[in-house]
């Protein structure tokens, strides 16, 4: 088994129904296993496309197999779909060292939509986001998205993010990789593009 | 889901915890699979089903779990090996069947899979379905990592066709839903041909030497278990504390052990089996620790069940320090974590534990108060908040404080705030139209409140006919209303009776819903529950009407399978000029009333607007905006 930096390096994929993260916690998973890491992805869902929050959690160790759930407030990374979700995962994993990567575009929920509950400010939202974590990459993964045509391509973006930080001991070709045993060649290239521009996106800040 | 027949032997894979469950029983040469959907079990059947045809079995979604138990004991009776598989709630409608099958015994290895949801993430409890083992003297089997899953279910198969009864694998919905790295072994070259003995004969009588032939096979199963090494230590050879533990929790102790820095003064004895629990096992480590801490989801079976084998030998063993369910150490309500082991082994040795800075842990909780909660509600587009809707707008309109009975589906969410609150009861599969039926039986006594059963199509073939034709019998006064949106949505779109289609992808054959009312003698018209005012007019007439049961049927295909079929027909937009907004009149009537995600309100301008990401372009909300500010146009018009 090879050896890690971070033993276990334990990251939390978050986001809201429908957006794509359990299927990037996959990837991430397919890929750290194939470089020859024991892999534990955890998938909370059931109710996942109907508007819920959903995580996932990679846990890479090079040691003894780890449960589905991760320790509280010991998180690696936390990578998120939906900037509010981000903050509400710092609640449960966060910690001052914690690497949060988040997409700056707000899903509102339904209590925001009705007008009975309310949806923090941009700035507010990311200071406190900033001031609960040890580095914080706020991204604009939907809106790469969008250029390359579909929105649901930001979890792929927010992967490639990832690659393009120190904290994986895998790259971005090894997650394209993994990417292409669940896709079909004909559905690789926006998947390929949408990698590159989260590498690029992190390589801006 | 991945055909795991093709799988290669010896070459490591991240799988999911049902997807080894799969290729467990593929391995051990299962020949009949059936299940009724359920998450988290469902993706158990599914994966055997799109392996069914590269390996040669058979793979049926069947009407409920007692029909897919009963169909897996066929096979078995014919001399193959069958499972069926089901999620907590399951156990439960099979569990008749379970009680007398474990009296009159099988052939061919017959396991059910249990796939339990502690905290209740996916279902309307959070059943712990361990009961079944203990009421119907079952061997009971509880892997912790998905390729114990693998293992366990060859296990099982193998035991139960040792002692010619039913075993039960049970799951948790972390481990369903895990993915983790699982070496495959061989697939069998062969299996038997089906052949009922026709001297071999199955049935429970005489009952009180059938029920000792049953006792002794529990017994039997308990020194086949022990061979097999499922139970087994780690720790230290005197432990200051023994954890016993089984299923995702044993490898919460083992993470928890490490973050309180206690590898050398905690041991682990980790219960693979644990019905029936190996005594001898059982003392030998109780001897040799003074404290003991429980750690399983979501009963006290093994802290029972451990306590009252010390009790038996408490002289010799001397006075032990249990903690657990009854000692706060363990919830009884809910799932564990390792922070919830950590806090508990911390407390027990007496060591610091804090889960990060104090100072942090103050800050976080505080920035919670940013955070909305997430509420589930019904997707963009969904047929049900139009239905719900109209049963709101109908109710209201009636006057007489009318009742929703509800069931089990994506429709449930009626009780929450997408489905405007609407329902007013949810228990189980099919038990809608049975309050129905006992509501509408009160009107001798001065009932005067209208009856409304809302049931989906797969729960109306799953349990609820039995409640209709006792309504139809007793001429009980209600309402039935099929929310028929041609799919078992809530669990992963599969197919069903009204469908048709079969879990192997054949085409079944359909049996149709009309057919069943009118069969019944049953009154029924159907409507399209996007058609708003249809719908409505229907809804209010059939309330009216008053006598014995009758049937309406909205039927509008799920959203999400309308999506993945072409998409809905309209572009929505809202017309700024004619949206009324806070101002003036309707007081955002779309966002703060009719609650679909796909409608936003901007602060801002004091507008209504539509989310593109989000909307799905069904066209409902155009029709209950007062304004007439919300429009549809074709898509193709627009593009």
């Amino acid at each position: 088994m090879k050896t890690l930096k971070i033993d276990p390096l334990d990251i939390v994929v978050t986001g809201v129904g429908g957006q794509g993260n359990v299927l990037a916690s996959q990837v991430l998973g397919r890929a750290l296993l194939t470089a020859g890491y024991e892999v534990t992805v955890g998938e909370t869902y059931g109710l996942s496309q109907r508007g819920g929050s959903v995580t996932s959690q990679v846990r890479v160790s090079s040691g003894p197999v780890l449960g589905p759930m991760m320790p509280d407030h010991r998180a690696t990374a936390i990578v998120s779909l939906e900037p509010l979700e981000a903050l509400r995962l710092l609640g449960a994993y966060g910690h001052p060292g914690v690497v949060v990567l988040t997409n700056d575009r707000p899903l509102r929920p339904l209590g925001v939509l009705a007008g009975e509950q309310s949806y923090p400010e941009t700035d507010e939202l990311k200071a406190t986001l900033e001031g609960l974590c040890g580095r914080l990459y706020w991204l604009p993964a939907t809106a790469a998205a969008l250029e390359l045509g579909n929105h649901i391509l930001a979890n792929v973006v927010l992967l490639g993010a990832l690659c393009g930080l120190d904290l994986l001991p895998i790259d971005a070709s090894e997650v394209e990789a993994a990417l292409g045993e669940m896709f079909p060649e004909t559905k690789m290239a926006p998947n390929r593009e949408a990698l590159a521009k989260g590498l690029a996106l992190v390589r801006e800040v | 889901m991945a055909d795991v027949s093709k799988l290669t032997p010896g070459q490591k894979v991240l799988l999911q915890g049902n997807e080894a469950i799969a290729r467990g029983a593929l391995e051990a040469g299962v020949s009949l699979a059936a299940a009724y959907p359920g998450n988290p079990s469902s993706e158990i059947l599914q994966t055997l089903a799109d392996s069914a045809h590269s390996a040669g079995i058979y793979v049926e979604w069947s009407t409920n779990e007692k029909v897919a138990l009963e169909s897996a004991a066929a096979a078995s009776y014919a001399g193959l090996r069958g499972m069926a598989s089901m999620k907590q709630n399951g156990v439960n409608v099979a569990q008749d069947f379970i009680c007398n099958l474990t009296i009159s015994g099988i052939k061919g290895g017959l396991v059910l899979v249990t796939c339990d949801d502690p905290s209740g993430v996916s279902s309307t409890n959070e059943q712990d379905a361990r009961f079944i083992a203990r009421v119907a003297c079952l061997p009971l089997l509880e892997p912790a990592t998905p390729a114990e899953c693998l293992s366990m279910m060859k296990l099982a198969f193998e035991l139960s066709e040792e002692i010619g009864n039913l075993v039960v694998l049970r799951g948790l919905a972390r481990l369903s839903h895990t993915r983790a790295g699982v070496t495959p072994g061989p697939l069998p070259e062969a299996k038997p041909r089906p052949h009922w003995d026709p001297n071999e004969r199955w049935f429970t009588i005489p009952v009180v030497p059938k029920h000792q032939v049953m006792l002794d096979k529990l017994a039997q199963a308990g020194k086949i278990l022990t061979a097999a090494g499922v139970n087994y230590y780690d720790g230290p050879v005197r432990p200051e504390l023994l954890v016993i533990a089984s299923g995702s929790s044993r490898l919460y102790a083992d993470e928890a052990r490490r973050l309180v820095g206690a590898n050398e003064r905690v041991g682990i004895l980790h219960m693979g089996a644990t019905w029936p629990l190996d005594q001898e096992l059982i003392l030998e480590h109780l001897a040799r620790a003074e404290k003991i801490l429980f750690a399983e989801e979501v009963d006290p079976h093994l802290e029972s069940g451990v306590k009252s084998i010390y009790a038996q030998q408490v002289r010799e063993l001397g006075l032990k320090d249990f903690y657990g369910q009854e000692t706060g150490h363990k919830p009884p309500i809910g799932e564990l974590s390792p922070s919830r082991v950590a806090g508990a082994l911390a407390d027990i040795l007496g060591l610091p534990w804090q889960e990060t800075d104090p100072s942090y842990l103050e800050k976080a909780k505080a920035a919670q108060a940013l955070v909305a909660p997430r509420q589930v509600g019904f997707c963009p587009g969904c047929p049900h908040r139009a239905s719900y809707w109209s049963m709101k707008q109908v109710l209201a309109a009636d006057g007489r404080e009318g009742i929703v009975s509800g069931d089990i589906g994506c429709y449930t969410m009626g009780v929450l705030p997408t489905g405007y609150q609407r329902v007013n009861a949810v228990h189980c599969m099919g038990s809608g139209p049975g309050i129905a039926s006992g509501l509408g039986k009160l009107r001798g006594q001065g009932l005067e409140q209208p009856v409304i059963s809302v049931v989906g199509d797969s729960t109306f073939f799953h349990a609820a006919l039995p409640a209709l034709v006792n309504a139809r019998w007793n001429n009980s006064d209600y309402v039935l209303v099929v929310l028929d949106n041609s799919a078992t949505a809530m669990t992963g779109f599969q197919p069903h009776p009204g469908t048709g289609a079969t879990a192997m992808g054949q085409a079944g054959t359909v049996v149709d819903v009309e057919q069943v009312c009118a069969g019944l003698g049953l009154p029924y018209a159907v409507v399209d529950p996007y058609d708003l005012e249809a719908t409505q007019e229907a809804l209010y007439d059939a309330l009216q009407i008053g006598g014995g049961l009758r049937v309406l049927i909205f039927r509008r295909t799920c959203a999400l399978v309308q999506g993945k079929q072409g998409g809905h027909p309209w572009r929505m937009s809202v017309d700024p000029e004619l949206c009324r907004g806070e101002d003036c009149g309707c007081n955002r009537f779309c966002t703060r009333v009719f609650r679909c995600p796909g409608l936003v309100f901007d602060a801002a301008t004091g507008k209504a607007t539509v989310d593109e990401v989000v909307c799905v372009g069904c066209g409902v909300c155009a029709q209950i905006c007062p304004a007439g500010a919300i429009q549809a146009r074709p898509k193709e018009a627009t593009a």
